[in-house]
């Protein structure tokens, strides 16, 4: 990506939020933020030669916007005079200088993540306003058409003007069940970028990258919340695999791969968090599978794997999430603590036959007890129900190897 | 401010459930209304509100064409139906959704909440 593209998607949120709260339209903050990159890439190669952008290319691009926006707003005042007059009266704080104000992006994601919108809707618009990837970028992302994309897009703005979404932090009662939907929103994008549910790439780590940046920007705003430094932490973890994780095509499974391989700076950072989220004592969701990972990052080979901290791990995840989909991750460290027996008897229990990791599960269970046809049917099963190249090559490998 | 109706969607469902209920359990629903009611418009949020009478009384009205049409019943055939209604004046769509809260809470059914155009003249 061009030099100054690159920063400029860094900026891209704060430029857009600090945009919205002195305009109060999120349409002419995202087009005023755009007429700042067109001055910025045409500009910045001569007045920077150096370094390419200047000292504070946040308030540089946020400046440059708002002027755009102001001579755009003057033009238009002309035209919609009524336009101009509503502005002024839903926008109290308009004459607010336009700084770089942190909770400015704090509100903008809120309000992208407002539960009044259906979650595809939340994803989009957090990518696009706050990650400042383009309509065609994310369409490609979640491999819909660029124009069914847009239109989600722009319905999800029009909602935000026309029930009057507000643009704020929710209120501190709120706040838990309101910071969930953003974490899930994030948590969404990061899950595609993980594992593509379908297109050529196994990993996009673009998306999971971009998923780290947003939570981090949250993390920064509330460095008190340990559901947000649980989500960091299982994020950093996951992440420090991602280039072991696929070797010629083929999915790696945890204990193949290559451990020398894994990014140890960000498992520093995310042992770090986990340690934080230990000592704050209030395990969720995220923070357990967070210290899940912790404990898959800490074992030198998969041979060390303290299986029993991941079993009690899963039970206490289990006790808030009673969910089928624990109990099968629950299962497989119960298949190195008690057996394949053991195991098999909880997962066949599971109502999970729609699961193309159920039947994975299954099948390697049946093959480490000898039952080579059953886990033969078990690993077509998985395979009918899978869309992604790399995980395919790797179960119809193992499926080959089978007596 | 922005004017927002909550309004009350029953189906079949609901009618079964209505019927079920023992005069103790609707006078309950009825106060719990009332109190909402009295809650909305102590705010100063309330505009109107009530609830419809059963939906065969509706009539339905077409004056498109070159002649008034008059058909008894109502305009969609769906089984869902108008129950009822408030509209309300709130500064946002989660100060209309707290009242949605409280008023499916007192009226034992889901509340849709949609915002109207534009504001009322002055």
């Amino acid at each position: 990506m061009h030099q100054v593209e690159r920063v400029y998607r860094e900026e891209f949120g704060r430029v857009v939020a600090s945009l919205v709260r002195r305009f109060g339209d999120i349409d002419v903050a995202e087009d005023a933020a755009g007429e700042a990159l067109l001055v910025a890439l045409e500009r910045w190669p001569e007045l920077y030669p150096e370094t390419g952008a200047p000292p504070n290319p946040g308030a540089w691009l946020t400046t440059t916007a708002a002027n755009k926006a102001v001579d755009r707003l003057r033009r238009e005042s002309h035209r919609d005079a009524k336009h101009q007059a509503a502005l002024v009266i839903e926008n109290p704080e308009k004459h607010q200088p336009t700084g770089v104000v942190e909770d400015d992006r704090l509100r903008l994601i809120f309000t992208c993540c407002h539960p009044a919108r259906a979650p595809e809707a939340r994803v989009a618009l957090t990518l696009r306003l706050l990650g400042g990837l383009t309509v065609a970028e994310i369409a490609q992302a979640f491999l819909v058409p660029e124009t069914t994309m847009a239109q989600r897009i722009t319905r999800a703005k029009k909602k935000i003007a026309g029930a009057k979404i507000p643009y704020r932090v929710p209120e501190p009662a709120d706040l838990p069940e309101r910071l969930d939907a953003v974490l899930a929103v994030l948590y969404l994008v990061f899950n595609e970028g993980y594992l593509a549910t379908s297109g050529d790439a196994a990993i996009r780590r673009d998306l999971t990258a971009e998923a780290i940046r947003l939570v981090r920007i949250v993390r920064h705003l509330l460095p008190e919340r340990p559901d947000v430094a649980g989500l960091l932490a299982l994020m950093l973890l996951i992440e420090s695999r991602a280039s072991t994780r696929v070797a010629g095509g083929e999915l790696v499974p945890l204990h193949e791969q290559d451990r020398g391989g894994w990014d140890r700076s960000l498992i520093a950072e995310g042992h770090a968090l986990v340690r934080e989220c230990l000592a704050r004592n209030q395990p969720d969701r995220y923070q357990l599978l967070a210290a899940i990972n912790a404990v898959h990052t800490d074992a030198l080979s998969a041979a060390d794997t303290d299986w029993a901290q991941i079993a009690a791990l899963y039970a206490q995840l289990a006790a808030i999430d009673p969910s089928p989909l624990v109990a099968l991750n629950r299962a497989v460290a119960v298949a190195e603590l008690d057996g394949a027996e053991v195991a098999l008897a909880q997962v066949d229990r599971l109502p999970l036959a729609g699961y193309h990791a159920w039947h994975v599960t299954r099948a390697e269970l049946l093959r480490r007890l000898g039952r080579s046809a059953e886990s033969r049917e078990a690993y077509d099963a998985a395979l009918a129900l899978i869309d992604n190249p790399a995980e395919t090559a790797y179960l119809t490998r193992r499926r080959a190897q089978l007596a | 401010m922005t004017q927002y109706m909550l309004s009350v969607h029953h189906d079949p469902a609901d009618d079964a459930r209505m019927a079920a209920m023992s005069p103790e359990e609707m006078q309950e629903v009825f106060q719990a209304v009332d109190a909402f009611n009295a809650a909305v418009q102590e705010a100063g949020a309330w505009v109107f509100g009530g609830g419809l009478q059963a939906i065969d009384m509706s009539t339905t009205v077409d004056n498109t064409g070159t002649d008034a049409v008059v058909t008894d019943g109502p305009f969609a055939e769906s089984k869902e139906y108008l129950g009822g209604f408030w509209i309300i004046e709130a500064a946002d769509l989660d100060a209309a959704l707290d009242w949605a809260k409280r008023g499916s809470q007192a009226c034992r059914g889901p509340v849709e909440v949609r915002p109207f155009q534009e504001e009322p003249a002055e």
